[in-house]
Parts: C-alpha cells; sequence; structure tokens
C-alpha cells in the first residue's frame, strides 16, 4: 500500500507499527527520539506508555510479549536511554521474546564524533539481539521495520532493535510504502518437521519404557498445549515442565511430575536420572535444569523438538533432533504415537514423590514465605498470571503455585532479571486485561524498579504486588551461608523503605502482612481493591530454597530439607 | 595432531552489509571459538561476499560454530568443507633482507616455489607467493637465514572442486539440521 502524500521518517515508524497491529509502546523521550513522539499525536491508535526508567520499557514490552504471543515494543533516545534498555533487551533475548526496540541516534553526520548522547548501540546490542538495524535512509525505515517483526516473531522469537538517527527522522520525506514481504535470503525459520526424523522419534517413544517429556518455553512459545496434553496422555509419559515451561501443562494434572534441576522437585530430578528417553520440547538443556553434564539422564536416549538447530547437541548430546515449529511437529508425530499403559514406571515416580516430598511446608507459627506462595495459588485459584523477576521468590512460586490455564507465567528464567517482577508484570496485564496479574517480588528485585509504580498509578494498570519481604537479598544469602565461609556480606537490607507507606505515597493501597491468618485474607482484598495494591509480606529471614543442587553438581549431591513431622 | 588444534575449512556466503564482518567476529570472540584465519571478497553473485574461515577446534566447536554462524540473519549458506575435496589457496607478501651475496641465493629460492619477486630495493626484496599453506610455511623457512623483515599473509581461499554445474561449494555440511538432508540445492537459499 502507499500513501498519497510524502511522510516524514518519523510518520513512517508510526505507520509501519500500525501495519504490524502494535497497541502500545513503552518509552521515555529523549532529544534523539523526539521526532517520533512529535509524530505520535497523530496516531492516536498507538498508545505510548511513559514508564520511569528505560529498562521498564524493555521489560514492559517483554511481559506484553509473553503474555500475548505479540511483539512488544518498546523506544528510548540515543546514549543512555538505550543503553537503560540493555538489560531488558538482554533479558528477552535469552527468553527468546519477540520483542522491537526502536532507539533515536544522534543525526548521521554527528555519528562516530562521540557526540552529545551518542552510543554506538547497534554495536552494544549485537550479542543480546537477534538482529538489529541502523537506518541510515528513510526510504528504509518500513523495510526495515517490517524485517524487525518479521525475525522478532518468526523461528525462534527474539528482540530486534531499530536505531534510527534524528535526522532520519525528520529530515527528508518520502512516501510510505510498507512492503508486502520481506526480503530476507539469510532467513528462512523452520516449518513442518522431517517425516523420517519424526519417525526415528516415534520409534524411540514406542521402544521406551522410562520415558519422561521435558516441557519447555517452546511449548508456550508455539502454542503446543494441546498436543503437548495429548502426547503425554496417549502414551502415558510424564511431564516435567522447566522453569519456563511453567503453566505449559496444567500442574495439578496426573502426568505432571513438576520442574526438575537446581531448585525443581526431587523426583523429577530423579526420574530424570532414571528414565531411560527425554522427550525435550523446546528446551535448551541450561545449566540450572542439567547441573553437572556428565552425571545428567544417565540411562537416556534424547528425543530433542526445537526450532534452534544450534540448541541440538550444544550442551547435551541428542540421539535424534527434530527440527521445526513444535505444535506443527507433534501434530505430524501423534498419528505414530500409541496407547499405552504404563503402570510400572508411573508407579515409581510415585513413590519417589512419596519419598521425596518436595513441597512439604512445615507447620510453624512464622510466616513462610512459602506458605505465601501457596495461599496466592489457593486464593487466586491457580488462575492468576503470576510474574516474578528472580531468586528466592521466583523459586517458590514456581514451586508452590499450581498453574491451571495455559501461559500464565512471566518470569525471568535466562538472565534471571531482578526487579523484571514490577514492569514485566504491567506489560503482562495491558496484554492481558481480562487476567487477575500479581507481580511478586522480593524486597531487593522490587527496589529495583519500584519507579515504576508510578506508572502503574498513572495509566491504572491494575496489577497486584506481592513483595516476599525478608529484608535480605535472600537467594544470595543462601549461596553464602551454604557455599562461603566468610558468613554474610552485603545481603542485608536495613534502610528498606515501609512499603505500605510507599503504596500511601503512590496513592494505591498499601496493606502490611505479618501474620499467617492474615495472609489469604490480604490476598483477597488486594484483589477486591480496584487498581494497583502493594501487600507487604514480613516473611521469616534466612528461610532457604529447597531442595537444591548445587551449582555445576548432579543430583546425587541434591540438598533437601528433612521431611517436616507437622505439615500445613 | 592432538584435539585442540584441529583445523576446519568453513566456508559462508554472507550479505555485504554494513556490520557483516562485526557480527562474524563478534559472534566468534563470545562464543570462544578460535580463528585461525579469514578471509573475505565478492562472490559471483551480486549482493553476496563469501568468507573463508580457518577455525581451530574439535567437532563440537566446528559443529556449534557453523549453527551459530547460519543464525546470523545476514549469513545465507554455511558450509564445513573440511572433509571435501577442495583447493584451498593463500597468499603471501613477503619482504626479506638483502645483501650483494644473498640476493642470487634467494632468487633461486623464489625460482624453485614458483613464487615471483615483485619489488626489488638496495636492501631488501619482495616476494610474491599463493599456495597451500604447508607451501608458504616452507617458503618462510628457507627465507627465514636471511632476515624476514616482514610477511603479510591473506588467509587461506577455499573452494570445492568440480560440481560446477549447479553446485556450489556452500551446499555441504548441512546434515546438523536433523532433517536426513545432508545436502540442500544451489537453488535453495538459506537454512537458518
Amino acid at each position: 500500500m502507499e500513501l498519497p502524500r510524502e511522510l516524514t521518517g518519523a510518520e513512517i515508524v508510526c505507520e509501519s507499527l500500525l501495519q504490524e497491529g502494535v497497541e502500545y509502546v513503552f518509552g521515555i523521550p529523549g532529544g534523539a527520539v523526539l521526532p517520533f513522539y512529535w509524530a505520535m499525536p497523530k496516531y492516536p491508535e498507538l498508545r505510548h506508555i511513559l514508564v520511569r526508567h528505560e529498562q521498564a520499557a524493555a521489560m514492559a514490552a517483554d511481559g506484553y510479549a509473553r503474555a500475548t504471543g505479540r511483539v512488544g515494543v518498546c523506544t528510548a533516545t540515543s546514549g543512555p536511554g538505550a543503553t537503560n534498555l540493555a538489560t531488558g533487551i538482554a533479558a528477552a533475548q535469552m527468553d527468546s521474546v519477540p520483542m522491537v526496540a526502536i532507539t533515536g541516534q544522534v543525526p548521521r553526520a554527528a555519528i562516530g564524533r562521540d557526540a552529545f548522547q551518542e552510543t554506538d548501540v547497534t554495536g552494544m546490542t549485537l550479542p543480546i539481539t537477534k538482529h538489529n538495524y541502523l537506518v541510515m535512509d528513510v526510504k528504509d525505515i518500513a523495510p526495515a521495520i517490517k524485517e524487525a517483526f518479521h525475525i522478532a516473531n518468526t523461528g525462534r522469537p527474539g528482540p530486534v532493535l531499530v536505531d534510527i538517527p534524528k535526522d532520519v527522522l525528520l529530515g527528508a520525506r518520502t512516501h510510505f510504502v510498507w512492503p508486502e514481504e520481506v526480503s530476507l535470503p539469510g532467513y528462512n525459520p523452520p516449518g513442518a518437521a522431517d517425516t523420517e526424523q519424526i519417525a526415528k522419534a516415534a520409534a524411540l517413544i514406542a521402544g521406551a519404557q522410562r520415558p519422561v517429556i521435558l516441557a519447555g518455553h517452546g511449548v508456550i512459545i508455539s502454542r503446543a498445549f494441546e498436543e503437548l496434553q495429548e502426547l503425554a496422555e496417549r502414551a502415558q509419559i510424564p511431564v516435567i515442565t522447566t522453569l519456563l515451561g511453567l503453566s505449559s501443562f496444567p500442574t495439578d494434572h496426573i502426568l505432571n511430575v513438576g520442574m526438575p534441576g537446581m531448585h525443581g522437585m526431587a523426583y523429577a530430578s530423579l526420574a530424570i536420572d532414571q528414565a531411560d528417553l527425554l522427550i525435550s520440547l523446546g528446551m535448551r538443556f541450561d545449566d540450572r535444569v542439567t547441573g553437572r553434564l556428565a552425571d545428567f539422564a544417565p540411562n537416556a536416549k534424547i528425543v530433542h523438538f526445537d526450532i534452534d538447530a544450534s540448541e541440538f547437541s550444544k550442551n547435551v548430546k541428542v540421539d535424534v533432533p527434530v527440527l521445526g515449529d513444535l505444535k506443527q511437529a507433534l501434530r505430524q508425530l501423534l498419528p505414530h504415537i500409541q496407547r499405552t499403559v504404563r503402570m510400572e514406571w508411573l508407579q515409581r515416580i510415585d513413590t519417589m514423590r512419596a519419598e521425596h516430598p518436595s513441597l512439604l511446608i512445615r507447620d510453624t507459627h512464622e510466616l513462610l514465605p512459602q506458605y505465601v506462595m501457596q495461599q496466592l495459588s489457593e486464593v487466586t485459584n491457580g488462575e492468576a498470571l503470576v510474574v516474578t523477576g528472580v531468586g528466592q521468590h521466583q523459586m517458590w512460586a514456581a514451586q508452590h503455585y499450581h498453574f491451571k490455564e495455559a501461559n500464565t507465567w512471566v518470569t525471568s528464567g535466562g538472565l534471571g532479571t531482578m526487579g523484571f517482577e514490577v514492569p514485566a508484570a504491567l506489560g503482562a496485564k495491558l496484554g492481558r486485561p481480562d487476567k487477575t496479574v500479581w507481580s511478586v517480588a522480593g524486597d531487593g528485585g522490587f527496589q529495583m524498579t519500584m519507579c515504576d509504580l508510578a506508572t502503574a498509578v498513572e495509566n491504572n494498570i491494575d496489577v497486584k504486588f506481592a513483595i516476599l519481604n525478608n529484608g535480605t537479598l535472600g537467594m544470595v544469602r543462601q549461596l553464602q551461608d551454604l557455599f562461603y565461609d566468610t558468613g554474610f556480606v552485603a545481603t542485608i537490607y536495613s534502610g528498606n523503605p515501609d512499603f505500605v507507606k510507599l503504596a500511601d505515597a503512590y496513592g494505591i493501597l498499601g496493606i502490611r502482612v505479618t501474620d499467617k491468618a492474615q495472609v489469604a485474607g490480604a490476598i483477597q482484598k488486594a484483589m477486591d481493591t480496584p487498581g494497583p495494591v502493594i501487600v507487604d509480606f514480613i516473611v521469616k529471614q534466612d528461610e532457604h530454597v529447597f531442595p537444591m543442587i548445587p551449582a555445576g553438581e548432579s543430583v546425587n549431591e541434591m540438598l533437601e530439607e528433612p521431611i517436616p513431622e507437622r505439615v500445613i | 595432531m592432538s584435539v585442540h588444534e584441529e583445523l576446519h575449512t568453513i566456508i559462508a556466503l554472507v550479505e555485504d552489509k554494513p556490520g557483516v564482518l562485526t557480527r562474524v567476529a563478534g559472534l566468534f570472540r563470545r562464543r570462544g571459538f578460535n580463528i585461525r584465519s579469514l578471509a573475505v571478497g565478492h562472490s559471483e553473485q551480486p549482493g553476496l561476499s563469501r568468507m573463508t574461515f580457518v577455525v581451530e577446534g574439535d567437532e563440537y566447536t566446528v559443529d556449534q560454530c557453523t549453527k551459530q554462524l547460519d543464525k546470523l540473519i545476514d549469513v545465507v549458506k554455511v558450509s564445513n568443507i573440511t572433509d571435501e575435496d577442495v583447493v584451498a589457496r593463500e597468499l603471501a607478501l613477503i619482504k626479506v633482507r638483502t645483501t650483494m651475496e644473498t640476493r642470487s641465493q634467494i632468487i633461486e629460492i623464489v625460482r624453485l616455489f614458483r613464487a615471483k619477486t615483485v619489488d626489488v630495493g638496495a636492501q631488501s626484496l619482495v616476494i610474491e607467493t599463493t599456495g597451500e599453506e604447508d607451501k608458504i610455511n616452507a617458503l618462510l623457512d628457507l627465507l627465514q637465514p636471511f632476515g624476514i623483515l616482514e610477511v603479510m599473509r591473506t588467509g587461506l581461499v577455499a573452494m570445492v572442486r568440480g560440481k560446477s554445474d549447479a553446485q556450489v561449494s556452500d551446499n555441504f555440511g548441512i546434515s546438523y539440521l536433523g532433517n536426513g538432508r545432508s545436502r540442500v540445492a544451489a537453488t535453495e537459499i538459506g537454512s537458518y
């Protein structure tokens, strides 16, 4: 399509974003990107969400993208604006999240001269983007944005950055021509899987006595929920979900064995240890999953479904790689799968579950963070969309939240970004306004991005913020306690603000919970109150996350808590 | 030869776009792949360049290296041609110290190697030679006693022999895709 009038680069950016169906742009203006903001009022369909720090723009775009499956869009100015985006972009890259970041750059003539607020943004983001562009001609803007969205949201998704100099945004005008197709000869994401590989995979599945499915983020990205469930049920294969694969398979499904690895359930890691076949679906054998590679799944052959060929045998030697879109590949596989009864293996896993009850919460008068997560799961009936950062709160949420619905879990897995939970929850809520969205944070992470409470208030984004407040950097403290002999260093947060007063300062409801009896009521009250709410749970300090397989070790070195005498 | 010194020749067809060399070099650096040599130049197709890499490492390294290269959007095709029947050449310019006494000896060596003398100065000669790495190393060894002042080597360029009809040398080594294809037709562009 072509518009009759010639447009500036900035207007072309807006037209292009509308062509891509963009609803929200998260960002902060600044000198070099101002032409984009000058054009925005002409495009009211494009809603700009003004954040308080650019990292929140990237993380909100990330949360929006994960919650909806659509490309999240963020923008920032040159120099510090763009460098602030970087953490959020890196998180999206590690977790395969479709994102387009548009950054203003200093005018072309100033590039390379250390101009005010100049940074080599494309150079800087090279290793943390799937691809990036420096657009030096107004005619190239529309094709670059079209390609950026295509690359971001096909194949293995990822962030794409488009850097546009100020004078390209504002100087020369040109006709807006939206390209019908992209021309990327070096980029052909796989579609259907090879039938020979499917047959090999089916044969291994048919011959396996003790198979397990490892369901990763790929199941969620390709929306292969039904196919996964059909495969598991038909062949009676237990399903283990990775951290990013949580909510790809209902937690309470009889075949769900939970999360494996460093802080996963002991029986899930043991099941992998004893399995004779791993069916790995869209996951990448992260070191938090595998532990010491030499001891990972020693008895198993591995069938690996992935859309990224470089994941095959990257960390773990794969016997049958199946390249393609997971949903399609599973549909190709299913006709080859026989109904199977597998009593012995499932019983063996049940026995391991009974012998290693990793999720029991001891009965104590103290307010345990695990108990808060369990109550959150119960009060929300497992139907909320839960967003976390990284650390103990993340692991407790992952362990104790019982997901009922697909794709209701947003967490910073690969990069492990503290503070992700606040802005990502804002993006997730804007993308899924129908869902109750809980941002679960520790007091450490919350303080990294709590400035963006203002964004929630300003736009009345109805996110409930739960802080598991133990006054420490809990996970770091746990590591210091277990593995460093000089005791605790730099992990006590003695100057925390009063989060209830902070809520008050933002004009929203804040609730403090210090007692177990108040937990369920506070969660309910938060949900009954329209708009953002902070619930500050003052939980027991120095509670450790268990089980734990120390970094670089194996399931044989797993640390478990003694089975408590009385449990909740 | 120990595992670490194993050499692999990889060819990549890449789009002629600003930054493509940085993308490739950055990838090698951050994934810890060692490049022994890298040569870049135009290909037979406008807008596309061909790179020849000689990479050090074991089978795992070269497997990851080709796959990661292939993921770069600007990289159209990648092939590991280490086990193919190839023509591989490198060009070197060697400036060697000369005196009245040694000049004729050096020129004799140059003649034996079918190299060329491309510049004659009062106290030095510049020699041009092409060939496989071993030949250039042998020439350098012989010239060493005279005093080598400067060496400039292009790095290896390589091409698969024969198969000129509808087959270009980038069609090899795609078996890792796990899709049963070990070769991709020349008409098929891109392999992701």
